[in-house]
């Protein structure tokens, strides 16, 4: 498959993929310089609703229902080893900038008053792991890929380790970074081997020894034997980072020993499924297709695993840590149907995590200031003493579910609609997850909110301010706004989803030398690369 | 012919919009209560003009939304989807006059609440009726659920909370893990969610896959509470006695029975279900709970309780008329939707008379109290008559009819089950006239309780103690008797009439079979 790109000069006039990338660098550095932490937050806030500005002026200049690569910037970088900085969006990854700088938003508002979080660094922190993430949606080198993903970990790791509220919470940001590296190393490998495969492939021609460029890596031939080693190196590097069972061990350790902002990255931005989207299935087609049943599978397995889990949690954290796998799990039977609806669904399944996982968190955040636990021993009859919480913890409760009529309920069908064309006893087990969704959250709900209040110590609960459910309102609006229009956003993905699964279809590259295809120069900038 | 219509979305939107107007005049109870009726009543006036153009013939659409590619949001009004709103509408009217004098006599908080998610839940109601496709079915059949759990848990008490969270878990289980498959099973076979008469699956489908999307219909369609999958509806009883109304006479049941009734005729279509001898599995399936329903129901004592069964009996009757695939069945079938419909809530409003006079809610309780409630016993045994199926009830024609398609089908052993559970109901529901009538009063004569002086204290033992939540002004009743009394009244009268006269839904009926 050839995709056309289309450059950021050309089409908006500045490199707005580097603008967003680089802008909370500046402003994290901006921030470490200020004298003290009320200008702090409010210069962070300031840069988070700057970067979203610039963020949804990148999603209203993105053209829909093409597959062109869009915005893209390509700066030659090593040219021995032939990895460029090039950066670019397409269908497939425009959605999650702009959700990830919501994500930071909703992180920084929640920090505004907390004494925990009000500090310098931990803005710092905060901005920097909102630039790791946008720059791993905007790579299109599988070695920059891997810088930005590698890149996360440092102000995951301090995150964690310093702000985290558990007693164990060294431990933790130590288990997390440990488990992402062991984790990621076998996709270090994998990108050698797809690297040296150009190598093989174009070997005698012009042009650079290796290449990692996804592009030029996407019209260049690669054995089925080839492909499935790689997919499954890709696969465990994706499945740890997902999570996926058995891998998941780590999220809810993270989740309930880290703080609260580094759990709504976490839920919020499904980064594994992302992997499998962008890089594994479209560089690797024959092995997607001959073991998709395989990952399928392990995504239904997801799916019901952490929701029986989920149904037996006493405390919050937890249950949405599993509540979060379950849905990677529903995102990956979606994305291994491997046909349109089931693509869309998985990329609508991701979008909601951000809004209604992170969302969940946030009130979960915002529970926990106030009664000092997660846990369910703390809770009962919330509802009476703090409607407003009550209120938007059902909205966004009822959004992971997959109410219709919110986000989850666009994803969720869609996910069911390509599942069941491409491997309906998977999605028959997928259903039964969705069940369990409704199960746990709901179940919780009624014991956390409903009922005579319990406890003494939820006497003196105060609900929701000002600024609390104001972020909690803008979430619940756009959980309505995507579940109740999501044509524009339908569109917006169609173009790259399609081209994906027509490829797949036809699969890998044919292996003729003469298929009249050219590698583009590496240095310096091409008009168009056919 | 299709004719583009905003009629059926009109239908749909006033009372949502009502919903709105209630909240916003929440604080002066008369307003609020006018809004209420003033909704109700020109939703049924939008769905009455709808009737004409029908009966002729044709079929009015309206789409709303394209949701998904390939997936809109759309209403179409043809003769069977009038048949369920025009009941639903029409009885959504009687229901606000009853709740009106209902609610005011016993003094109940929440009336806001009330009134609004009973609106919302017509909206909801009125989706179902007039979706063009299963998916717009699914999001209003959804939606019921949902606006039905306050109404279910009103009183705010733990048995309406444990009775609230039974009702959800059975219908959003069954609709995830059933309804939803089925859904997206019959999208998978057919590319399409649209309904067409005759059905929408090309020759040569696989039958396998038929089957399991058939299977997961029946078994999703928890709200037509056919057994085992028909606990929530007893537990339901727990709610006011409007809503109960509401839920066993005009928008709950109904939906479930609809659902059945649009998979079989416009998704599956008579040939198909012939050719795969579903429709008789279905009739066989159903007939159990036709018969131990009614059974069941004999050894009861709590009134509620015994019109609950008697409900679950006839659902499945409904469906099993239906399911038989003859003409005059199906005839008998769709006619006792509407027939059971008034049938059932004359009988639910009288329950309630009867509760907020005497207190008494226990059929063992009822001697003699025909005398002190002419009007209201009358009702009522019309309204048994009419579920037993009396000659000059509504329920006489509807039973005929499907006799007679039996017979003709050459189905004579259901004919077997709709004998036995006409004879086991005629039993009970004649024992509850035996007692209200022609035994004598074993306690002195009661006086009729007047309204309370005191919200929350009605006299005699209530179902319904006024619960503590929302502030809401409960008024002085002034005598609220006549806002009780008239709707039953008119109700039973209309099973008269049809009994008498029934060419007029017979008509629509006709319309709406193939």
């Amino acid at each position: 498959m050839t995709l056309r790109e289309t450059f950021a000069s050309d089409q908006i006039g500045f490199p707005i993929l580097t603008a967003l990338i680089v802008l909370p660098l500046v402003c994290a550095a901006v921030v470490a310089f200020l004298p003290d932490r009320r200008s702090a937050r409010t210069a962070a806030l300031g840069a988070a609703l700057a970067e979203l500005a610039l963020a949804v002026v990148l999603l209203l200049a993105f053209t829909p229902g093409v597959s062109d690569i869009q915005f893209t910037e390509r700066v030659t970088w090593m040219e021995t080893v032939g990895a460029q900085y090039h950066v670019g969006v397409d269908g497939i990854s425009v959605l999650f900038i702009p959700l990830t700088a919501f994500v930071t938003v909703l992180v920084i508002l929640f920090s505004w008053n907390s004494p925990q979080f009000l500090s310098k660094p931990y803005f710092v922190a905060v901005l920097g792991l909102e630039a790791a993430t946008i720059g791993v949606f905007a790579s299109l080198d599988l070695v920059l890929f891997f810088l930005f993903w590698e890149l996360m970990l440092v102000p995951s790791y301090f995150l964690i380790n310093l702000w985290g509220g558990g007693p164990q919470r060294q431990h933790a940001g130590l288990k997390y970074v440990v488990y992402m590296l062991v984790g990621s190393a076998p996709m270090l490998i994998g990108i050698v081997l797809l690297g040296a495969n150009y190598s093989d492939v174009r070997a005698g021609e012009d042009g650079p020894l290796f290449s990692f460029d996804f592009v030029t890596l996407l019209a260049t031939p690669i054995s089925p034997e080839r492909q499935t080693v790689v997919f499954f190196l890709f696969a465990f590097a994706f499945a740890v980072k997902g999570p996926l069972v058995p891998f998941h061990t780590w999220m809810p350790t993270a989740l309930l020993e880290g703080p609260i902002g580094m759990g709504m990255f976490l839920v919020g931005l499904k980064l594994g499924v992302y992997g499998f989207l962008r890089f594994t299935i479209p560089l690797l087609p024959d092995a997607a297709e001959q073991w998709s049943w395989l990952l399928a599978a392990l995504g239904a397995l997801a799916v019901v695993y952490a929701g029986l889990i989920a149904l037996v949690q006493r405390n919050l954290r937890r249950l949405l840590a599993f509540a979060g796998t379950s849905h990677v799990g529903l995102a990956l039977v979606g994305a291994f149907s491997l046909n349109v609806q089931g693509i869309q669904g998985a990329l609508f399944v991701m979008v909601n995590a951000g809004l209604a996982s992170a969302g969940l968190l946030l009130l979960a955040g915002f529970l926990h200031a106030r009664t000092g636990s997660s846990d369910l021993s703390r809770y009962g009859g919330l509802a009476r003493r703090a409607p407003l919480l009550g209120c938007f913890f059902l909205i966004v409760a009822l959004a992971a579910i997959g109410l219709p009529g919110t986000s989850g309920f666009v994803g969720e069908f869609l996910v069911l609609l390509g599942a069941f064309r491409a491997h309906w006893a998977l999605a028959s087990v997928a259903v039964l997850g969705v069940v369990l969704s409704a199960a746990y959250l709901l179940t919780f709900y009624e014991r956390a909110f409903l009922g005579p209040a319990t406890r003494a110590a939820t006497g003196t609960l105060p609900d929701l301010g000002a600024r609390e459910a104001g972020t909690a309102a803008v979430i619940s609006a756009v959980i309505f706004w995507v579940g109740l229009f999501p044509g524009a956003f339908l569109e917006i993905t169609r173009g790259s989803v399609e081209a994906l699964a027509e490829h797949v279809e036809r699969g890998t590259p044919a292996q003729t030398s003469d298929d009249g295809y050219h590698s583009p120069p590496v240095g310096g900038r091409t008009q168009d690369s056919r | 012919m299709e004719k583009t219509s905003l009629a059926p979305l009109l239908a749909a939107a006033i009372p949502a919009l009502a919903a709105v107007l209630i909240y916003v005049t929440r604080e002066r109870p008369n307003v609020r209560e006018a809004c209420s009726v003033a909704a109700a009543a020109l939703q049924f006036l939008v769905v009455l003009s709808m009737v004409p153009p029908v009966l002729d013939g044709n079929t009015l659409h309206f789409t709303l939304s394209s949701f998904i590619p390939q997936v809109s949001i759309a209403f179409r009004a043809d003769a069977l989807g009038l048949l369920f709103a025009g009941a639903a509408s029409f009885l959504w009217l009687l229901t606000t006059l009853y709740s009106i004098g209902y609610l005011r006599s016993l003094g109940e908080r929440g009336q806001t609440r009330y009134y609004a998610a009973f609106a919302i839940a017509l909206t909801a109601t009125m989706g179902i009726a007039f979706s063009a496709n299963l998916f717009t079915l699914y999001l209003f059949y959804e939606a019921l659920t949902f606006i039905t759990y306050p109404l279910v848990t009103h009183a705010q008490t733990g048995e309406a909370y444990a009775a609230g969270k039974r009702y959800l878990q059975y219908h959003l289980a069954t609709s995830i893990a059933f309804l939803l498959p089925a859904i997206i099973v019959t999208f998978a076979l057919a590319d399409t969610f649209d309904f067409r008469p005759g059905g929408v699956f090309p020759a040569g489908t696989d039958s396998t896959g038929l089957v399991v999307a058939y299977v997961l219909f029946l078994l999703g369609a928890t709200k037509a509470a056919i057994m085992p999958l028909h606990l929530w509806l007893p537990g339901a009883m727990v709610a006011p006695v409007p809503v109960s109304a509401l839920l066993h006479a005009v928008a709950v049941v109904n939906a479930g029975v609809f659902l059945m009734l649009r998979v079989i005729l416009d998704v599956f279509g008579v040939e198909l279900m012939d050719e795969l001898d579903l429709g008789i599995a279905t009739a066989v399936f159903v007939s159990f709970t036709v018969v131990l329903a009614t059974v069941y129901a004999y050894r009861l004592d709590s009134l509620k309780a015994v019109l609950a069964y008697s409900t679950i009996s006839n659902l499945s009757l409904m469906i099993l008329a239906v399911a038989l695939l003859d003409h005059r069945a199906m005839t008998g079938g769709i006619m006792h939707l509407v027939n059971h419909s008034l049938a059932k809530i004359t009988l639910f409003f009288c329950v309630g008379s009867i509760l907020i006079a005497t207190g008494k809610t226990k059929i063992s309780e009822l001697s003699g109290i025909g005398r002190q409630l002419p009007w209201t016993m009358g009702a009522f045994a019309v309204g048994a008559l009419s579920i037993v199926g009396m000659p000059l009830t509504a329920g006489f024609v509807t039973k005929y009819y499907i006799a007679i398609g039996m017979i003709d089908a050459k189905h004579v052993p259901f004919l077997l089950v709709l004998f036995l559970s006409t004879l086991v109901s005629a039993g009970y529901y004649l024992r509850v006239l035996r007692a209200a009538f022609f035994d004598s009063s074993r306690e002195p004569a009661l006086a009729l309780a007047r309204a309370p002086d005191r919200p929350g204290e009605p006299g005699g033992e209530s179902l319904n103690p006024a619960a503590s939540g929302q502030d809401d002004p409960a008024p002085q009743a002034k005598d609220p008797r006549l806002l009780i009394i008239a709707p039953l009244v008119v109700t039973a009268a209309l099973s008269l009439a049809i009994g008498v006269y029934p060419s007029f839904v017979l008509e629509l009926v006709d319309e709406a079979l193939p």
